[in-house]
């Protein structure tokens, strides 16, 4: 068992090497740079070619691509992001506080969606084929078709609407003022959450289906047992691996593909950083926060695969 | 995540198709399954509105026309007009062009060249197929939303170059899921005999294999085709998409919609609607496709 989790844990290292390899050269390939993108627009326009040439260098942009990945990856062993190119600030400060904050909408629209997915999932399962299952499955299969940005617009237009209210724009730290901060973030995580419970529900139904089917349970029922004892006990304990999956999941995708429900709501989160660092080619900004999300996903998948080898021991790779 | 898939042996749709022919069948899935054929029927619906867009349309969907602007429906303009005057359901129908466009191309690319890599990967196994999914799992860990606008940034965005953005990230969760089928289908009798016949590998794959693991290729490219719209309308969302003036579903919800949507809700929430509308339908159908061909398949 230690053997394959070490084994494990080692084949995530050619794998973040590999993002980060494909962010670092991508960006590259993205036409102009972030000096351009200073000077060429704004304020700074019109700068001599020696000045902009001079500020390429200070960011170290003249040295061969390879050069500039090694600087990047020796950083990053010394777990040093370095400095964002746009303001040359530690990106470990521009980072901390938007992820403060895409994390807590992330843990509410899990909170939300694990609640409302797991009772829909089961009794879906539980009543296949019936109008009951049917109502579930379009539910969901909604909630995976409406956009959570234009669920967000309906949000506000709602309370507009109905009680001139507007969520409030400005972030407020939860450890400043509680209220206010779940005023302003309660309707994008429940905008977002309402997609992630249909991804949830579809899984929990599908996997409760299968087992289901299974022989113990079927032998559960004929030593008559409670069926709600068979329900939890013996069927969801062995449905809930795949949807412990996908939250996990979908919640290392939340923290930065809220992009586009971000800009509804007016927050700073790291989906917005991610889109105004891309637009101003700010590279070192980019790639940390590639490497951010990209490390979530793969730590939970990590997780998840050592969690089903130590619950299932036939499952070895 | 490879885990949460199943390699079973893949469904013949040959063989499990009723006798008597498409009409058949397609009444016979209609019966079993309610909520896919209503599925089927909106998405007929829309790509007969697509094609059909400049007969029906009431209005040229640029035309501007201030003595109208931010109209609420009514007899003239059925949905409303948007700030600039002009019709939003004659943007809404041809908007469902550009969805539809982008939506199948990109399905359709993603899904089949997705097919091969997944199908050749299981076929050559070994080296190839660890390289191969070595590389779709670094690929795979970038969220699709953030891949796709690292695509565009890059590419410009043209029509085209839209499509290609939203095709590539869609690849590698496609070659995943087809190479756990085709690797079941690898360890069948015909492809040791089309093998001993000295058939080349292309020929082998692509007219051996790719054949049966087809069910699953038809869950995903209807999977991805929702997908596709709603990336597509994220994208233009944020304007990085297609550009104005454009008629598209998700650019119609950008900008001005937003800013009067309280004077005129109707341009936020009937564009919305479509994509909605659009995404659930494929999804609808899909599902219940996904039920009738292969029901262990796991696609979100």
């Amino acid at each position: 068992m230690w053997q394959f989790i070490l084994k494990r844990f080692l084949l995530m290292i050619p794998t973040l090497f590999g993002v980060a390899a494909v962010i670092f050269l991508l960006l590259r390939i993205i036409p102009g740079d972030v000096v351009e993108a200073k000077y060429m627009s704004g304020e700074g326009q019109g700068q001599s070619a020696v000045v902009i040439a001079a500020e390429r260098a200070k960011l170290g942009l003249d040295k061969p691509v390879w050069h500039q990945f090694g600087i990047w990856v020796w950083g990053l062993l010394h777990l040093d992001l370095g400095v964002s190119m746009w303001t040359g600030a530690p990106i470990t400060e521009e980072i901390e506080l938007r992820f403060a904050l895409s994390l807590q909408v992330a843990l509410m629209a899990t909170v939300f969606a694990t609640l409302l997915a797991l009772p829909l999932g089961v009794i879906a399962a539980l009543k296949q084929d019936t109008w009951v299952d049917y109502a579930v499955r379009v539910f969901s299969i909604a909630g995976l078709a409406m956009p959570s940005f234009w669920l967000g617009i309906l949000m506000i237009l709602f309370f507009l609407i109905l009680f001139q209210w507007v969520p409030p724009m400005v972030y407020t730290p939860f450890w400043v003022d509680p209220w206010q901060n779940m005023l302003q973030l309660i309707w994008p995580a429940l905008a977002v959450g309402y997609r992630y419970s249909a991804v949830a529900t579809r899984m929990t139904r599908s996997s409760m289906l299968e087992v289901l089917r299974e022989d113990y349970i079927r032998t559960a029922h004929a030593k008559g047992l409670w069926l709600k004892l068979i329900l939890v006990r013996h069927a969801l304990k062995n449905a809930m691996l795949p949807v412990i999956t996908v939250i996990g999941l979908e919640f290392a995708f939340l923290l930065g593909g809220l992009v586009v429900t971000e800009q509804v709501f007016n927050l700073n989160g790291l989906g917005l950083l991610f889109v105004q660092a891309i637009a101003r080619r700010d590279y070192t900004l980019t790639q940390s926060l590639v490497l951010l999300v990209a490390s979530a996903f793969i730590f939970v998948n990590f997780v998840m695969d050592v969690m089903y080898a130590w619950i299932d021991p036939r499952i070895r790779y | 995540m490879a885990s949460t898939l199943h390699a079973d042996a893949p469904v013949d749709l040959i063989a499990s198709r009723p006798r008597g022919g498409w009409i058949a069948a397609s009444v016979d899935f209609s019966r079993r399954r309610p909520l896919g054929a209503i599925g089927a029927v909106i998405v007929v619906i829309m790509v007969a509105v697509a094609l059909t867009a400049r007969f029906i349309a009431p209005y040229d969907p640029l035309a501007i026309d201030f003595g109208a602007m931010l109209a609420a429906p009514s007899a003239t303009h059925w949905l409303g007009t948007d700030a600039f005057g002009r019709d939003v359901l004659s943007r809404i129908i041809y908007g469902s062009e550009t969805a539809l466009t982008v939506g199948f191309t990109a399905a359709f690319v993603g899904a089949s060249a997705g097919a091969v890599l997944g199908v050749g990967s299981a076929y050559f196994g070994g080296k190839i197929d660890l390289v191969v999914q070595r590389i779709m799992d670094i690929f795979i860990s970038f969220p699709l939303i953030i891949l796709a606008l690292a695509m565009v940034a890059i590419l410009g965005n043209s029509l085209p170059n839209l499509i290609t953005a939203i095709t590539i990230p869609m690849i590698p969760r496609c070659a995943l899921v087809i190479r756990s089928s085709a690797l079941s289908v690898r360890e069948m009798p015909y492809v040791d005999a089309a093998r001993a016949a000295g058939f080349s590998h292309s020929r082998i794959i692509l007219r051996h294999m790719l054949p049966n693991v087809m069910a699953p290729y038809l869950i995903l490219l209807t999977a991805f085709l929702g997908q596709a719209i709603l990336l597509e309308a994220s994208l233009s969302f944020l304007g990085l998409g297609v550009q104005e003036p454009t008629p598209a579903w998700g650019l119609m919800l950008s900008g001005a919609a937003v800013e009067f949507a309280e004077r005129a809700p109707w341009m936020a929430i009937f564009p919305g609607i479509a994509i909605s509308l659009a995404v659930f339908a494929f999804n609808l159908f899909g599902d219940s496709l996904r039920d009738a061909l292969d029901p262990k398949l796991r696609t979100l």
